[in-house]
């Protein structure tokens, strides 16, 4: 028997419809697999990249090294190993070649006692050389790291206001922008750094522990390497702030600081984070450079630069002095920039495809 | 579509180029240029005078009188505002003022004489870096993963992270001291050949890397497969259509390049002890030579201001499809 055909306009309503789902009909709204956002999709594609990941590791590892083993390491960066009250210096503690030993520590060895080695012996002034260099490391990888932070907080600042806010503003800040770009950057950082070192006063602030050098070098590099992340970000900004969100955000009475942090950067994060890995060691480069013609961190605190400065008085007969803070300059450079290549390739839009 | 334009065409096509707009763009650079040179005087000068203790006060400090007189002969009992005028008066005729470390001597003369020595390890670097770049560059990218351009890849990303005071102590134990090939003092031609070399190694794997890229870019577009297409030699193509076109990459960096060898010959001079330029500034730094500090450093930051300007301006003239806006 047909069944009598229903009103298409009737308000009766079917009472199978509204029969609880069975286990096949809502096994089909299960997610098979996890949607790929675009964080994900990057991660994975630097997981694939071998060279990067390699250098991810030997970051890492060289990192965790400078954090902690000075704090469990049997000597310390400024500790002059001879060096004992009311009596002469010990000249066998200086000069040390690679697991030598001086005199009293060789009697304490006969008597039983164990002593840690000195893994790459002491400098002239016998310290032992091993940790200097991985202290030398901590204070280069701080500096490039927190260097690039600065660079990135101005020229965030900086570039979103001018992009964000367009027209005359931005073409004046921008011209302002130029000028500092074509600085000479070196001259004027050697210069500064001259300056800096004998005319700043931090005694008495939280920075005094960091050394006046240390200060002055954050201070040039806050001065004239955020131009460079200050353009990027206008160009990234200005690249956005036209789409239709924006507009929708504008309308609804969004403040234009809320655009910017809430709508524009997160949409240019992929190119900012990238150009600040890239930054980082543009600034272990420089900082090696001042260091080592004599305008870095101040003694006795070591840095990678002035180890290879430190090292050029006994060059002929200690070269492995040289040799070793060259070649960890050589491996964070080079692994930082393959890393921020690698970084690029998964994480720039741009790229994509 | 980015339209193609020879650059032989352009040349020709005189009234086409200089229009007003690259005039107008030129103008413009002349301008920030001069403003930044303006503001490097202003720098090095402020910044000098804001240094404590002023140059006379030395270990064995002269007498107040006599550091009075000596005040009095160099200006420097004025206030700063009239130095500063009296400075840049000085400086439209070239004129930087006495040495203050070196007696007797213009600093005009210290930097006449130490350039001719930088700019003949400098010039020399920068020819062999921009030859040897490119050669090495458009290597790799006609053998595209094969093994010559894995090994040239892979010596240019070392070398770029290596730094160049590294590279010459390095060269200076092992071929001055190890194997005894070139004196390492750099006076004579042959102590020159290992400056020069450690001078131009970063820049070259830079040019080499920018050379192989931007000639892979080339070597993608269409007017090549249209040039193949219709027969033409294969050496043609990769000199007259892709090569010529993938160099206008490596003139935008020869500014940057000339700002590098500058810097980068400031340890190398010390390193190997060459009488130039670089090692007259370190030692003035050293010294607290200021006047000479601020004459070195206005006269190597106009250099490279210049360099930068020639730069643009001629990459401009060059590739017609950029626009100047």
């Amino acid at each position: 028997m047909e069944k009598p055909r229903k009103n298409p306009f009737s308000l009766q309503l079917r009472a199978e419809d509204f029969l609880p789902a069975t286990e096949e009909e809502k096994s089909q709204q299960d997610q098979m697999r996890e949607s790929v956002t675009f964080f994900k999709d990057g991660v994975r594609k630097l997981k694939k990249n071998v060279i990067a990941m390699i250098c991810f590791w030997i970051i890492v590892t060289i990192s965790l090294m400078a954090i902690f083993v000075p704090m469990i390491y049997p000597y310390s960066y400024n500790e002059q190993l001879g060096l004992e009250q009311f009596q002469s210096v010990d000249s066998s503690y200086s000069n040390l070649k690679p697991f030598q030993y001086g005199e009293t520590e060789l009697q304490r060895i006969e008597d039983g006692e164990k002593i840690f080695p000195h893994i790459f012996g002491t400098d002239s002034l016998g310290r032992d050389y091993f940790i200097r260099v991985v202290y030398g490391t901590r204070i280069s990888l701080a500096v490039g790291f927190f260097a690039s932070l600065l660079v990135l907080m101005i020229g965030l600042i900086y570039g979103s206001i001018s992009g964000y806010a367009g027209g005359k503003t931005d073409l004046i800040m921008m011209r302002f922008v130029d000028i500092i770009y074509a600085l000479p950057d070196m001259l004027i950082i050697i210069l500064l750094a001259v300056v800096l070192k004998t005319t700043i006063n931090i005694e008495g602030t939280i920075l005094a522990s960091l050394g006046t050098n240390m200060v002055s070098i954050f201070i040039v590099f806050g001065l004239l390497y955020w131009v460079g992340m200050a353009r990027l970000i206008r160009g990234q900004i200005l690249s956005v702030k036209e789409q239709e969100f924006v507009l929708a955000a504008k309308s609804i009475g969004a403040s234009p600081f809320r655009i910017i942090t809430k709508h524009l950067l997160p949409n240019c994060i992929s190119v900012i984070i990238i150009s600040t890995a890239l930054q980082i060691p543009s600034a272990i480069f420089t900082e090696s450079f001042l260091s080592f013609i004599g305008l870095g961190v101040s003694v006795p605190m070591p840095s990678l630069g002035s180890l290879a400065n430190d090292a050029l008085g006994g060059i002929v007969s200690y070269t492995y002095r040289l040799v070793i803070p060259s070649i960890t300059i050589f491996l964070l450079v080079l692994s930082f920039n393959l890393f921020g290549d690698g970084l690029r390739d998964a994480f720039d839009p741009k790229l994509k495809n | 579509m980015i339209k193609y334009v020879s650059i032989y065409s352009i040349l020709n096509n005189k009234g086409k180029i200089m229009d007003s707009k690259l005039v107008f763009y030129i103008l413009k650079r002349l301008g920030l240029a001069i403003l930044t040179i303006f503001l490097v005087i202003t720098i090095t000068f402020f910044a000098m005078n804001a240094i404590p203790g002023g140059p006379f006060l030395a270990e064995r400090s002269p007498s107040p009188e006599v550091i009075a007189i000596l005040e009095a002969k160099y200006g420097l009992d004025k206030p700063v505002g009239e130095q500063y005028i009296n400075y840049l008066k000085g400086l439209i005729s070239f004129d930087f003022g006495p040495s203050i470390k070196q007696r007797g001597r213009e600093v005009i003369d210290i930097i006449t004489e130490g350039f001719k020595n930088s700019a003949k390890i400098g010039g020399i670097a920068a020819l062999l870096a921009v030859a040897s770049g490119i050669t090495l560059g458009s290597v790799a990218a006609i053998k595209r993963n094969k093994w010559a351009d894995k090994t040239i890849m892979v010596a240019s990303t070392a070398f770029v992270a290596m730094p160049s005071f590294i590279i010459a102590t390095l060269l200076l134990i092992l071929f001055c001291l190890e194997i005894p090939i070139f004196p390492a003092r750099g006076d004579t031609f042959a102590g020159l050949i290992l400056p020069i070399f450690a001078l131009s190694l970063y820049p070259m794997s830079y040019i080499t890397r920018l050379t192989r890229s931007s000639m892979l870019d080339v070597l993608g577009q269409d007017y090549i497969r249209t040039a193949r297409a219709k027969g033409v030699e294969a050496k043609k193509v990769i000199y007259k259509h892709a090569l010529k076109n993938a160099l206008i990459a490596v003139i935008t960096y020869i500014g940057p390049m000339i700002a590098y060898i500058l810097t980068g010959s400031l340890v190398i001079e010390k390193i190997f002890s060459v009488p130039g330029l670089g090692r007259a500034f370190i030692n003035s730094i050293t010294n607290r030579d200021y006047t000479m500090i601020m004459g070195t450093t206005i006269f190597l930051a106009t250099l490279v201001i210049l360099m930068n300007l020639v730069t643009d301006i001629l990459y401009k003239f060059v590739d017609p499809r950029i626009d100047f806006s």
